[in-house]
């Protein structure tokens, strides 16, 4: 059982300051709690960012780890004692040829489907939950998850020796839930969709004293997007890119890659600049680019019903955040269809040798459907967030891909398969001809 | 009529540190008068200054959020359960 040792949480930091109401700025100690008592609005860590500045620099970042903790004095920890599994700095790789295909003459491709340890960008957020988890006395940690969370949560909590509990709808993909087995956790696959556990474990946070990576170590955990941004200004020479385009889930991410490009300007790290920013959803669970279009200034929550299943979050608690963003920034958010994700997943691969999961799939589609209709112009710095692999959701692609060439172990056998292939691949150009 | 309301840690300083409450009301919105008239102060936690509830709190009646049903005219019943979760959590 977790035993929450209150007062761990002061240990001293001159940079990490206290938790702050988003909404009132109401101020809380640096403990595991997530709302406002009073408003009910995020608690987000506050920083003295003139005491952040003098302390960090171009050098001493780079003399760090290769790793997100090379940005340590950014994140929410109080002490060196974090967890470096490894996690971060992933490659910002140059596009060429989907670049070419979108025609986009500066598209770069931030690859978090090759994250450490799980393959995706929440081992970002779990590294830092996980390490501020054990500074504030938790040995129990757990969390709400579509899968990626789970996975990383799982894993992360067995290199930390600490137990863990995480629950999953119960329809999720395979490589999911093995994904997260084989850490040997605790895993409650909940009959419902991510917002019903969500809920669930809400009410769960209340009565057990675990540290739930997204719900009372939330302030933490988000934090650790920021990093998505920081890597990506470091990559590009310490200058921030004209416009991304990353996937809305809760939209916690979105907001933290802006927070993460502030707080280099703030810091001096780079030079101001108004970086847009686009967001993608799938169509079957779009509720802030519904209000996006709509002009609202309000989430009207939806059940969600799409193949991208770490997107379905219905009652996205940051979606309000993220579209403010969109529109300050003059970015955009659009929805596609599972189709076309499919046929994202498939063009990222066959373009530029990443396989990415759904979420990928629905990110590279909506920059498609953005560069189409002319909202990136082709001289912008675009950067593309691929946040999860797709070894994790094969059962998305199954049936839309090639098959195997079965042969015999001799010569002509090949020939005859190699002739039907060729055969084949014509046959598929001039069906795109038609 | 009774309903079993679910109450969230941040409010239950006003609730006598109660997390879960007997209560009741013919829908949501009658639900959060009774609550006042019980545990003053909660009303104004619970709702924004035109009475609607609060953008970062969410009510669910039966697991089902409310936005789904008819809102804080969502009709209640005996042994119907009233969750009030903070809406920001997850992701």
């Amino acid at each position: 059982m977790t035993q929450a040792i209150a007062n761990l949480n002061q240990v001293s930091s001159t940079i990490l300051q206290a938790l702050k109401c988003k909404e009132c700025g109401t101020e809380y100690k640096l403990a595991a709690t997530h709302v406002c008592e009073l408003c009910f609005g995020p608690l987000e860590v506050k920083y003295d960012y003139n005491a952040l500045r003098s302390s960090v620099s171009r050098e001493k970042i780079q003399s760090g780890p290769n790793s997100i903790w090379r940005y340590r004095e950014f994140l929410p920890v109080a002490t060196d004692n974090y967890i470096d599994m490894g996690t971060g700095m992933t490659p910002l790789l140059r596009s060429h040829r989907l670049a070419r295909r979108l025609g986009l003459n500066k598209l770069l491709i931030k690859n978090d489907a090759i994250n450490m340890p799980t393959l995706s960008f929440k081992d970002r957020v779990v590294s830092v939950a996980l390490s501020r988890a054990r500074e504030l006395g938790f040995s129990t940690v757990s969390c709400a998850s579509t899968g990626n969370l789970a996975n990383s949560t799982a894993a992360i909590a067995a290199h930390a020796g600490l137990e863990c509990y995480t629950f999953i709808p119960s329809d999720l993909e395979a490589g999911k839930i093995l994904g997260s087995l084989i850490y040997s956790p605790t895993v409650m696959a909940v009959k419902g969709n991510y917002d019903q556990l969500n809920r669930l474990c809400s009410e769960i946070a209340n009565t057990h004293n675990w540290g739930f990576v997204n719900i009372n170590l939330r302030p933490y955990y988000s934090e650790g997007s920021k990093t998505l941004g920081f890597e990506v200004a470091e990559q590009l020479g310490w200058e921030l890119p004209d416009h991304i385009v990353a996937p809305l889930a809760s939209g916690s991410l979105f907001t933290k890659i802006y927070k993460g490009f502030q707080e280099f300007v703030k810091t001096g790290l780079v030079e101001d600049k108004n970086v847009r920013f686009s967001g993608a959803q799938a169509e079957g669970c779009s509720p802030i680019a519904q209000a996006f279009k709509a002009g609202h200034d309000f989430i009207q929550p939806v059940k969600p019903n799409t193949i991208a299943k770490s997107l379905a979050i219905g009652n996205p608690a940051d979606g309000i955040y993220a579209m403010e963003i969109a529109q300050k920034t003059q970015g955009n958010i659009e929805s596609v269809t599972d189709q076309e994700i499919i046929e994202g997943i498939k063009l990222l691969a066959e373009t530029e040798g990443i396989f990415t999961e759904t979420a990928g799939g629905t990110t590279i589609a909506v920059l498609k459907k953005l560069a189409e209709s002319g909202k990136i112009d082709p001289d912008e710095t675009t950067v593309v967030y691929i946040t999860g692999n797709g070894l994790k959701t094969q059962e998305a692609i199954q049936g839309y891909i090639g098959e195997p060439l079965t042969i015999d172990a001799k010569i002509d056998s090949f020939e005859r398969a190699l002739e039907r292939s060729r055969t084949l691949e014509r046959l598929e150009w001039q069906q795109v001809l038609v | 009529m009774t309903v079993k309301v679910l109450v969230p840690t941040p409010l239950q300083t006003l609730t006598h540190n109660q997390a879960t409450l007997e209560c009741s009301g013919k829908n949501v919105a009658d639900l959060i008068d009774s609550l006042e008239a019980s545990f003053p102060g909660i009303k104004l936690r619970l709702c924004d200054e035109e009475g609607k509830p609060r953008r970062f709190l969410n009510l669910y009646v039966n697991s089902e959020d409310i936005r789904f049903l008819d809102g804080v005219k969502t009709t209640l019943k005996d042994g119907d359960e009233v969750s009030i979760v903070p809406a920001i959590a997850g992701g």
